[in-house]
C-alpha cells in the first residue's frame, strides 16, 4: 500500500513548529510510515463494530454544579512569562490588516 | 422597484450564550460575570500540565432543556471534541467543543415582529462548549486590535459553560434577524439556563448575510459581521451589509467572502482580515472526556420542567385572548407577571378584564412602589373576584379601582371587602334620584350655568352625587337622570 500524502509544511505551521526543508523531509517519511501502520486496519472487516470516540468504556462522567477552590492571583501570575497588574500580558496575536 | 427590492438578503445567525451555572464547566472555579480579573481560574481552566476536566451536570441540562425548548433532538450519544488553534485567551490551545455529535440537533426557533406575524428559522444545531478568557488589546490609542502591540489577559470566563447555536440561512431582513434574537432570549431566560445579556457578553452573536437577485435560490458570497454588541447594533450591521453588498453588486463588483467588524460609533463596518484563510481545527474527541448518553427518561424528566414559552404565549395572548403585541410583549417580557396574568385568565376567564387589571392598575402600582406584582399581596383569585365583581355589576369601576388600591395594601379579598362595606352599586333609581336631587339642590349657581347652556358643569355636578353616594352609584344611571332633571 502507498503511503497516504501528508503536507508536513502545513501541519507544522498548524501547530506552530518552524521545521527546516530537511526536516520537512526526513519527518514526512517518518509519518508516512507511520500511517501505513495504521492503514493496515482497512484489511480489517469491521463493518459489525460500532464506531467508537474512546477507547474507556465509562460513560457520563460528570460533576454536580458545586463550586470549589480557585487558585491565589498572585499565585497564578508567579507562573506568567508576562503580567502587568492583575493581568496576563501577551504578544500582539492578529491585526486587521 | 427600488434597488434594494431586486435583492433579497439571505441572513444566518450564530450565537454564543453563557450558561447560568455556580461553577465553570469542567472545573469548580466560580461562574461569575465581572469579579476581580484572574481569581476564579484554577489548574484546569489555565490548563497547567495533568488537570482534566469533568462536565458539569447542570450544564448538561441546560442545554437538554433547551434544546427541548427548540423542538431539537436529543441524540441518545454525544461527545466532546478538542477545536484546536492557537489564541492566548485560550490557555489549552485547543478548545472543548463539539465537533458532529452535538447534544442536541436541529430545532427551530419561532419568532414575533412587531406587526404581530410569526416566524420561523430552523436551527442546524446547538452544542455545548468553553468560553475563552477576555483579552483587552492594549498599546494602541483605541484598545482596538489594529495598532496594539500586546494584550492584557484576564482567564476568569475561560471554561464558563457556553452554548453555540446556529441557524440556517433562513433570515431574510435585519427586523427578522433581531426578531429571532429576541425570541432565542426569551426563550432562554424563560428556563433560566443563561442571563443572556448582551450588554455583559453573555449573549453574544455573528451574521452571515448574503444577498442574492429576487427569485434566485443559490445563495450568493457571504460576509460574517462580528462584533454586534445590542440589538440595535444587530439591526443596523445587517442593513447595512445588505446595502453595502447590494451596491457592490450594482456597480458591477462582486462580493468577497470575508469577516468584517461592525463599528457601532462609526456605523459601519470594517474587513478583519486582509487574506481570508480557511480555518482547519483538526478536530478530534478529547480523549480526557468520557461520551454522553442520554437516555430517554432523562430527556421526559427534563422535558417535564420546561416552562410556558414565549412564543407560545404570544400566539394565546394574541389569538386566544386577543391582546394586541405591544400587550402581550409587555406581559412576556415580565415573566412572573405573565405567570400571574395567566393565573388571573384561568380564575376570572375573562382576559380582557384581567389584562386591564394586570398591565392598567397593577402594573402602575408594581411601579410606583418597586414591588413586583406577583410578590404583593394580591392574589389571582382576588382578581379574579374583583373582576366578576365588575362583571354581575356589582360595583362600578370608580370602586373597582379604589379596591385595587386596597388589594394591594393587603386588604384581602374584594368580595368581603364589598360585603362587609356594603359597597355593592346602587343601581335603584329611587335612591338615586335623592342623591340628584341633593346636590341639584345644594349647588344653585352650577345648576343655572348648565341651564344657561354651559353643559360641561355637568361632570362636576355628577362627580359630586357619586360623593354623595360614596361611590356607589352607577355612573350611568346618575347621568341620565341628573340630565334628565335638569331638562
Amino acid at each position: 500500500m502507498s503511503s497516504p500524502k501528508i503536507d508536513v509544511a502545513y501541519v507544522a505551521k498548524l501547530a506552530r513548529i518552524a521545521l527546516t526543508d530537511e526536516e520537512i523531509t526526513r519527518f514526512g517519511s517518518q509519518l508516512g510510515d507511520l500511517l501505513e501502520h495504521v492503514a493496515a486496519l482497512e484489511k480489517l472487516d469491521v463493518s459489525a463494530i460500532a464506531a467508537t470516540a474512546q477507547v474507556v468504556e465509562s460513560r457520563n462522567v460528570d460533576r454536580p454544579d458545586i463550586v470549589g477552590e480557585s487558585l491565589k492571583r498572585d499565585v497564578v501570575l508567579s507562573m506568567a512569562p508576562s503580567k502587568q497588574g492583575a493581568f496576563f500580558r501577551v504578544p500582539q496575536i492578529i491585526g486587521e490588516s | 422597484m427600488s434597488v434594494m427590492e431586486k435583492y433579497e438578503a439571505v441572513i444566518g445567525i450564530e450565537c454564543h450564550v453563557e450558561l447560568k451555572t455556580e461553577s465553570k464547566m469542567f472545573c469548580g472555579c466560580r461562574n461569575v460575570f465581572g469579579a476581580e480579573p484572574n481569581t476564579n481560574v484554577c489548574p484546569v481552566c489555565l490548563a497547567l500540565p495533568g488537570a482534566l476536566p469533568v462536565p458539569n451536570a447542570a450544564a448538561i441540562e441546560h442545554m437538554i432543556r433547551a434544546g427541548l425548548a427548540v423542538g431539537a433532538t436529543i441524540p441518545t450519544f454525544s461527545k466532546f471534541d478538542r477545536k484546536n488553534y492557537f489564541y492566548p485567551d485560550m490557555p489549552k490551545d485547543y478548545q472543548i467543543s463539539q465537533f458532529d455529535m452535538p447534544i442536541t440537533q436541529g430545532g427551530v426557533i419561532r419568532y414575533w415582529l412587531e406587526d404581530g406575524r410569526i416566524g420561523e428559522c430552523r436551527l442546524t444545531r446547538i452544542h455545548l462548549e468553553e468560553d475563552t478568557g477576555k483579552s483587552t488589546h492594549a498599546g494602541s490609542t483605541d484598545g482596538r486590535i489594529a495598532g496594539s502591540t500586546f494584550s492584557l489577559v484576564d482567564y476568569n470566563r475561560a471554561g464558563v459553560p457556553l452554548m453555540e447555536c446556529v441557524s440556517e440561512p433562513e433570515i431574510h431582513s435585519a427586523q427578522e434577524a433581531v426578531a429571532f434574537l429576541e425570541s432565542f432570549r426569551r426563550t432562554l431566560l424563560a428556563l433560566g439556563v443563561s442571563d443572556v445579556k448582551m450588554e455583559e457578553g453573555s449573549l453574544r452573536c455573528d451574521a452571515n448575510v448574503s444577498i442574492r437577485p429576487l427569485g434566485a435560490t443559490e445563495l450568493g458570497t457571504k460576509a460574517e459581521i462580528k462584533n454586534m454588541n445590542s440589538f440595535r447594533s444587530v439591526q443596523r450591521a445587517i442593513e447595512s451589509e445588505i446595502a453595502r453588498q447590494i451596491e457592490i453588486v450594482e456597480s458591477g463588483g462582486r462580493v468577497v467572502q470575508e469577516t468584517r467588524g461592525w463599528d457601532e460609533a462609526r456605523g459601519v463596518s470594517v474587513s478583519m482580515r486582509s487574506k481570508e484563510q480557511a480555518h482547519d481545527y483538526r478536530y478530534f474527541p478529547d480523549p480526557d472526556l468520557v461520551p454522553l448518553e442520554i437516555g430517554a427518561e432523562r430527556v421526559n424528566a427534563l422535558r417535564a420542567t420546561i416552562p410556558p414559552l414565549p412564543i407560545e404565549r404570544f400566539e394565546r395572548y394574541t389569538g386566544t385572548y386577543g391582546l394586541n403585541v405591544k400587550q402581550a410583549t409587555q406581559l412576556i417580557d415580565n415573566g412572573s407577571l405573565a405567570e400571574f396574568f395567566d393565573a388571573c385568565v384561568r380564575v376570572s376567564k375573562n382576559p380582557q378584564s384581567a389584562t386591564n387589571f394586570v398591565l392598567g392598575d397593577l402594573s402602575r402600582l408594581a411601579n410606583e412602589s418597586g414591588i413586583a406584582v406577583s410578590d404583593s399581596g394580591v392574589s389571582p383569585e382576588h382578581v379574579g373576584e374583583l373582576i366578576a365583581l365588575v362583571e354581575s355589576k356589582t360595583i362600578n369601576s370608580k370602586i373597582a379601582k379604589d379596591l385595587v388600591e386596597r388589594m394591594w395594601k393587603g386588604d384581602g379579598s374584594p368580595k368581603a371587602i364589598v360585603e362587609r362595606e356594603g359597597l355593592a352599586q346602587t343601581s335603584d333609581p329611587s335612591a338615586i334620584e335623592g342623591f340628584v336631587l341633593a346636590v341639584i339642590e345644594a349647588n344653585p349657581g352650577p345648576v343655572a350655568e348648565y341651564k344657561a347652556g354651559k353643559t360641561n358643569v355637568a361632570g362636576f355636578l355628577v362627580g359630586q352625587i357619586m360623593k354623595a353616594s360614596k361611590g356607589k352609584a352607577d355612573p350611568a344611571l346618575v347621568q341620565s337622570l341628573l340630565k334628565a332633571k335638569l331638562e
